[in-house]
């Protein structure tokens, strides 16, 4: 990215000693302990989530919340498909299980306040988590994208089995308290679960980036290349594989948790396998080399829809090109992106951005 | 012999990404000659078959076969135009038997229905006759070289291309092989171009020798002349 | 008793759509290491199409006639135009914009046809034990796969496209055209395609019409391994016996997680399909 010869000749007036120490911005910022360095840049979002709040109406809060736990789940699972190399057709399975385990807690345990709910999904996922990924270490490739493509169809159907305690095709309703009684003047409801949800985002998407930057990141990526040399290195295949599904799950049912708990509904319907289709649509279109895919492709799958409806409502197109417009507009967009940017958009925007930036040394 | 050269690659230029793998190689190989192109590990023999062949893409410079410029050209045409290419390890297909390798090295000719062919490769080297049916997964080493061998010559080429077919065998099988070599050029003047790291087995049977050092040509000649010269063999050819 | 043979034979005659969609998915897998997601979008422009021809002309067999056909031209279409640029750069996209294509399709026929459900007829009728219709598909997948086998053993065309499947590198090197290979592999895979969704697309056809069965399909050419197409009717044929036993015995929403059941079973015993031969990695 770097032309060669600046590189060189930077080197070459450099003391003969050794590498001098990176004191530039950038260097000084790399050397902070990685969690602390994520939690930053969590806070940082996290406030500029809330000045966004509140400067915008409801409706923008429900979408950014919509945003916030999206891009959670795909965060998840980008680490799996990203980081680890397993290809997952079933993610919106452990969104789903995130999203009941919601829905039945403020049922049937109303008083236990929504930080408790969040961190019994996480319990519940990183299970499933383990079931899953204890069950397809063997598999690869496309044995394993279809396993977990069966798991995602499969699932739903234990609604309809167990239809009293699971509600069935209506699913389950569900109201959750709003902003506590002192911030009742500043928050609307909306906002409120907003922030809730971007609080949780940021603290997760933290947690992953740390994972994912450190000793376990590194472990799965060599699984990622190349299986055998990393068994041949010492690296625990079969657990490193486990957890990367235990992490995914864990971000993917927080996801789901959160959308029940925006949305106030769990339904079959909404976990469809073209959830879990899309969820790796779009991560592999917002660029699956790097977390901020994931936010790419959030805002992706949440926006897309809203554009492409208004769109067709705007040009008082049919009915039947209405509801099949944002699907079609999906489509063709990514494989336009995969076609002339194989990187994904945050591929392309990282390549723009280094030339933009000539001079920048490394 | 002043007669036109029947392969003629003029600077040729191929890299991988960065590094620069061929620069500025220029060789000619004349119609029925035996050559062998040698050099340490990395030194670009294998990419200057692959460029040759197409499989490759050139960055700069031509390759002439029988008059015409093929550089640009695919690797299936290349094949066509009579040039035959053992690749490193043979590149034999293990799902299919010794025969369907054979079939499949000849299906491009419009004659392909002579079985002539065939028959004389099976001649050539017995052991496939003897496992015509056997998956060429199960073929030994040597055994596999010579069916990647019968394989291009199904296609009666006019030059062909042999990339350390000694690899990983036994020096009694290499000899053979390299005789053998030997004989199909002095019976029917097929023109053979021999890549190597075995260099003093290579140059005992070819005529001339280039010697490849970091993508260029650091030395050329005779194969005898070569092989006498001390200071070529200890600073190129490792004896 | 009856209830057994009569569950059998529907489980054998769903079992043969399976089989002819694991098939195709096989075919393109073998040649191109891509699963093919747009299988059933692909299936889906067939059955239009016949439907559209078979409106026009009042013909059930020309609308067959043409699905096959589009079937055939779509497949090649989409190879040479879509797949081919994308998967020179990576694998995995050239999946995911299967999917998108999945999407794309779903989404045209939808606007032009509507979402909602239309007619379709069967080939022969679909009444009785030994229904005509259920024989018809037995009989046509099973001439198919025989077909197939022919044509990839004995023709020079199969020996070519087994190389370019197998080893492209050394089928160039034979004056293969590896291209064009894979542009008749996907032709073929999507007129196997096509005749899975005439036998599967009855009594209604919808844009999503194809869903559940490609499922079906992608678990059966799993469990019989991705390799084989053998393994591809054999895992079909034993999804649709697994699917029509349990939902006849214990209830149809079982069905799913049934299959479920099969893969994991199946795949935790060999994982690399019921067929396939284990492979030594070379270190």
């Amino acid at each position: 990215m770097s032309s060669p010869t600046g590189e060189s000749a930077e080197r070459a007036t450099g003391p003969a000693t050794g590498p001098s120490p990176d004191t530039s911005r950038r260097g000084r910022w790399r050397a902070l302990p990685s969690p602390l360095r994520h939690l930053l840049l969590a806070a940082l979002g996290l406030a500029a989530v809330t000045a966004l709040l509140f400067v915008t109406g409801d409706l923008t809060a429900l979408r950014l919340a919509a945003v916030g736990y999206t891009m959670l789940a795909i965060a998840g699972l980008q680490l799996l498909v990203g980081g680890s190399g397993q290809v997952s057709l079933g993610h919106g399975a452990f969104m789903m299980i995130g999203a009941y385990t919601m829905t039945l807690l403020v049922l049937h345990q109303p008083m236990l306040p929504i930080a408790a709910n969040l961190l019994i999904i996480v319990a519940v996922s990183a299970v499933a988590g383990i079931a899953v990924g204890a069950a397809t270490a063997r598999l690869h490739g496309p044995y394993l994208a279809g396993a977990t493509l069966i798991l995602a169809v499969g699932l739903p159907g234990l609604t309809h089995r167990y239809h009293e305690l699971l509600g069935g095709s209506n699913g389950l309703n569900i109201r959750t308290a709003g902003a506590p009684p002192f911030l009742q003047g500043v928050f609307t409801n909306s906002e409120w679960k907003a922030l809730v949800v971007w609080t949780t985002v940021v603290i997760g998407l933290a947690v992953l980036a740390t994972i994912s930057s450190g000793r376990l990141g590194r472990r799965m990526r060599s699984l990622r290349d190349d299986e055998t040399a990393a068994a041949m290195a010492g690296v625990p295949v079969g657990r490193t594989k486990v957890v990367a599904f235990v992490i995914a799950s864990a971000a993917g049912g927080l996801g789901g948790g959160l959308q029940a708990y925006v949305l106030g509904t769990a339904t079959p319907s909404s976990f469809t396998l073209v959830l879990s289709l899309t969820l790796l649509a779009a991560l592999v279109f917002g660029g699956i080399g790097s977390l901020w895919g994931a936010l790419w492709a959030a805002i992706t799958v949440v926006y897309l829809q809203i554009w492409a409806t208004d769109l067709a409502r705007s040009l008082e197109l049919s009915r039947n090109v209405e509801n099949n417009l944002p699907v079609v507009f999906f489509g063709i967009v990514l494989i336009l992106v995969l076609r002339f940017w194989p990187l994904g958009v945050h591929g392309a925007l990282t390549r723009l951005g280094s030339r933009l930036r000539p001079s920048q040394t490394r | 012999m002043t007669a036109e050269p029947l392969l003629t690659v003029e600077g040729l230029s191929a890299s991988y990404g960065a590094v620069r793998a061929l620069d500025g190689v220029s060789l000619t190989v004349p119609a029925g000659g035996f050559c062998a192109v040698l050099g340490a590990n990395g030194a670009g023999k294998t990419t200057l078959l692959r460029t040759i062949t197409g499989l490759h893409p050139a960055s700069s410079g031509r390759v002439v076969l029988d008059g015409e410029d093929i550089t640009r050209l695919a690797t299936e045409k290349v094949i066509t135009r009579g040039l035959a290419h053992v690749p490193e390890g043979g590149g034999v297909i293990a799902e299919l038997t010794v025969e369907e390798n054979l079939r499949l090295g000849g299906l491009w000719r419009p004659d392909r229905r002579d079985r002539s062919t065939l028959v004389e490769v099976l001649e050539l080297f017995p052991p496939l006759a003897e496992r015509r049916a056997k998956t060429a997964g199960t073929l030994s080493g040597g055994e596999r070289q010579m069916l990647a061998i019968g394989r291009a010559l199904m296609a009666r080429p006019r030059i062909l291309f042999l990339d350390e077919p000694s690899l990983g065998l036994a020096p009694l099988i290499t000899r053979q092989i390299f005789t053998l070599l030997r004989d199909l050029r002095d019976r029917t003047g097929l023109t053979v171009v021999l890549v190597e790291q075995n260099a003093a087995g290579a140059l005992a049977v070819t005529d001339t020798g280039f010697v490849l050092n970091q993508g260029r040509i650091a030395a050329e000649g005779a194969s005898a002349d070569l092989l006498s010269d001390d200071r070529t063999r200890h600073a190129y050819l490792g004896f | 008793m009856t209830h057994f043979i009569n569950l059998t034979l529907n489980g054998l005659a769903t079992g043969a759509a399976y089989a002819a969609l694991a098939l195709s998915l096989v075919i393109i897998y073998q040649a191109t290491r891509l699963v093919n997601f747009a299988q059933p979008a692909l299936a889906l422009v067939a059955v239009y199409t016949a439907y559209t021809v078979t409106q026009l002309t009042g013909s059930y067999w020309l609308g067959f006639a043409s699905a096959l056909t589009a079937g055939l031209v779509a497949g090649a279409a989409v190879e040479r135009f879509v797949i081919r640029p994308i998967a020179r750069v990576s694998q995995l996209n050239a999946i995911i914009v299967t999917l998108g294509l999945l999407l794309v399709v779903q989404g045209l026929v939808g606007m032009v046809w509507g979402n909602e459900q239309h007619g379709f007829q069967y080939a022969f009728s679909y009444v009785g034990r030994f229904a005509p219709s259920s024989v018809f598909a037995l009989v046509s997948v099973g001439a198919v796969a025989v077909l197939l086998f022919a044509l990839y053993r004995f023709t020079p065309l199969g020996l070519r496209m087994r190389a370019a499947a197998f080893h492209p590198e050394a089928a160039r090197l034979s004056g293969v055209k590896v291209g064009l290979m894979l542009t008749v592999g996907w032709a073929v895979a999507s007129f196997i395609g096509a005749l899975a969704g005439m036998l599967a697309g009855p009594p209604f056809i919808s844009p999503n019409v194809f869903d559940v069965v490609f499922v079906y399909g992608i678990t059966a050419a799993v469990i019989g391994g991705l390799d084989n197409p053998f393994g591809a009717v054999v895992g079909g044929l034993l999804i649709g016996l697994g699917m029509s036993y349990v939902s006849g015995y214990a209830g149809p929403e079982l069905a799913t997680l049934a299959a479920l059941a099969i893969v994991v079973i199946v795949l935790s015993v060999r994982p690399d399909g019921i067929l396939s031969r284990p492979t030594a990695r070379k270190v």
